[in-house]
């Protein structure tokens, strides 16, 4: 089903899969790149058979980030019509869980597309960073906001200042990872995880997906009613049924995703 | 296209020869670096199984070359700009290294000896933590990997009083693996490095590393380290063939992956 240019997909029974595929590149990121990842999302997102994506990149890294060419020339105007970043926002409104799996350099736009991830699952030798100031720039994409969300105001300046590079210990420290796996595992573990959240009930995950996100975004009481409605809808559910009914005649369950 | 060591690949084998023999293989940053790039091209090199460090003439390594130092030196950050890249590209190496020690290692070059994952010492070698003397601290790692050698006791012992350790008492201590004649020295180096170059590569890595993991994860944690270990080693040609051998009752030639 792959008719990219810049990614290769593919179905892994529940799972899709999404990878970068400019290895030679290093998976840098160009706007083209982000647009196929988004309209893959956004497919797999209303793909029945779909309960997860997996995002990752082919060869030693992640990605190393935004392809620097594409940006030399910029100008606020050309930027300003271009209005690249709004594929970053709608990747942002996909509702079935994302995880990223990622290995090497995972730098810049390569970073900022990690930190889209709802989960993410690094290797051993894993390195990210901000290095834009460097180039007399800085994150474009939701660096500075989605980072400093995660750590904190202090490891956020810290880092993106600096540029330095964070090893994935100090990562999962951060909360930035949450788990550090072998690299020569680091898919096969991904997918086994992929496969056990794909075996939830979809329509929990899905709105515990979206009250979660609330947190990040406003007052704890907007939260806790956004949160109540969620938990209400639930109730209509066939899968909250069956759950509550498998647990009450000590069986296990068999969800149905409505 | 190094100018402080030699670097030769033969047989399985990467040979690290320290060569400034004029001046005992004294560390400038310039060997700092070589080193460092030396291991990186051996870690990558598929051929390469296992790597000797060496020296050229009389000394192993006698350490930071002091006509560098001079009263601006920030020491600290001399170790982090020149030794620390080199010894974390060590740590980093999953092939075995072994430091065949041919003479007096002292100093930063007695670091650079510890660093290595095997010591094979010949009749005329010595280690000597010659920090004191010069009013400094063991660095370059030396603390840290000595502890884990002889102990707490001796690795202080040995940094306060800075007294030469010979050949045969290292090995007593532990801080050598093998003692080797000045007769047959050279082959015998050259079978040691062989039988590591012979072993499943792959799982000598991954033993290491759970060796280095051991001091600082919790249970569970080394637990879960270990069963991915495991699961990556069971995935190697090695292990297959070592199946394979036992069950038809022949040796097993392994072949790294």
């Amino acid at each position: 089903m792959s008719d990219f240019e810049f990614i290769d997909t593919s179905l892994m029974g529940s799972t899709a899969l999404i990878e970068l595929n400019r290895p030679r590149q290093l998976n840098s990121l160009n706007t083209k790149m982000i647009r196929e990842i988004l309209l893959a999302m956004e497919d797999f997102d209303r793909n029945d058979a779909v309960r997860v994506i997996v995002l990752t990149g082919k060869g030693r890294a992640f990605s190393a980030g935004a392809d620097i060419d594409e940006m030399t020339d910029a100008n606020p105007i050309s930027l300003e019509l271009l209005n690249q970043f709004t594929d970053w926002d709608r990747i942002a409104q996909v509702k079935k869980p994302i995880i990223g799996a990622v290995k090497g350099f995972v730098f810049g736009g390569g970073f900022e597309l990690a930190l889209c991830c709802d989960l993410l699952f690094s290797s051993t030798d894993t390195e990210f960073a901000f290095p834009e100031v460097g180039l007399g720039v800085m994150p474009g994409a939701g660096g500075t906001q989605r980072l400093t969300k995660l750590v904190g105001r202090t490891k956020a300046l810290q880092w993106l200042w600096s540029g330095e590079r964070i090893s994935a210990e100090v990562a999962l420290a951060h909360g930035i990872t949450n788990r550090i796996v072998a690299p020569e595992l680091l898919m096969e573990e991904t997918m086994k995880f992929a496969e056990r959240l794909s075996k939830q009930p979809p329509l929990s995950v899905r709105l515990i997906k979206d009250s979660v996100n609330k947190a990040v975004d406003s007052s704890l009481y907007e939260g806790m009613q956004y949160e109540r409605k969620n938990f209400y809808l639930l109730f209509a559910t066939q899968d909250q049924k069956e759950g509550m009914n498998a647990f009450i005649e000590k069986r296990k369950p068999d969800y149905r995703g409505y | 296209m190094f100018e402080t060591i030699r670097y030769v690949v033969k047989d399985n084998i990467a040979w690290l020869y320290l060569n400034r023999p004029d001046k005992l293989n004294a560390f400038v940053a310039k060997m700092n670096h070589e080193v460092k790039e030396a291991i990186k091209s051996a870690s990558f090199d598929e051929q390469v199984r296992c790597i000797v460090i060496t020296g050229e003439g009389r000394a192993f390594c006698s350490g930071q070359d002091l006509s560098e130092v001079d009263e601006q030196m920030d020491h600290g950050q001399v170790l982090r700009d020149h030794y620390g890249p080199m010894l974390k590209q060590i740590s980093k190496c999953e092939k075995p290294i072994v430091a065949a020690v041919n003479g007096v290692a002292a100093g930063a070059g007695f670091s650079l000896a510890l660093a290595c994952d095997f010591r094979i010492v010949s009749e005329r070698a010595s280690f000597l933590n010659a920090f004191i003397h010069v009013g400094l601290i063991p660095d370059s790692g030396n603390l840290l990997y000595l502890t884990q050698l002889v102990g707490h006791s001796k690795a202080l012992e040995l940094s306060v009083f800075g007294e030469k350790v010979p050949a045969s008492a290292a090995v007593e201590m532990g801080l050598a693996n093998l003692l080797i004649s000045e007769e047959t020295w050279p082959d015998d180096v050259t079978a040691y490095a062989s039988r590591l170059a012979a072993l499943p590569t792959k799982a000598i890595g991954l033993i290491k590393k759970s060796l280095k993991a051991v001091s600082n994860l919790s249970f569970e944690d080394y637990l879960e380290l270990e069963a991915q270990g495991q699961r990556v080693a069971g995935l190697t040609m090695d292990h297959r063939e070592g199946i394979q051998a036992f069950m038809e009752k022949r040796k097993p030639v392994f072949s790294g992956k």
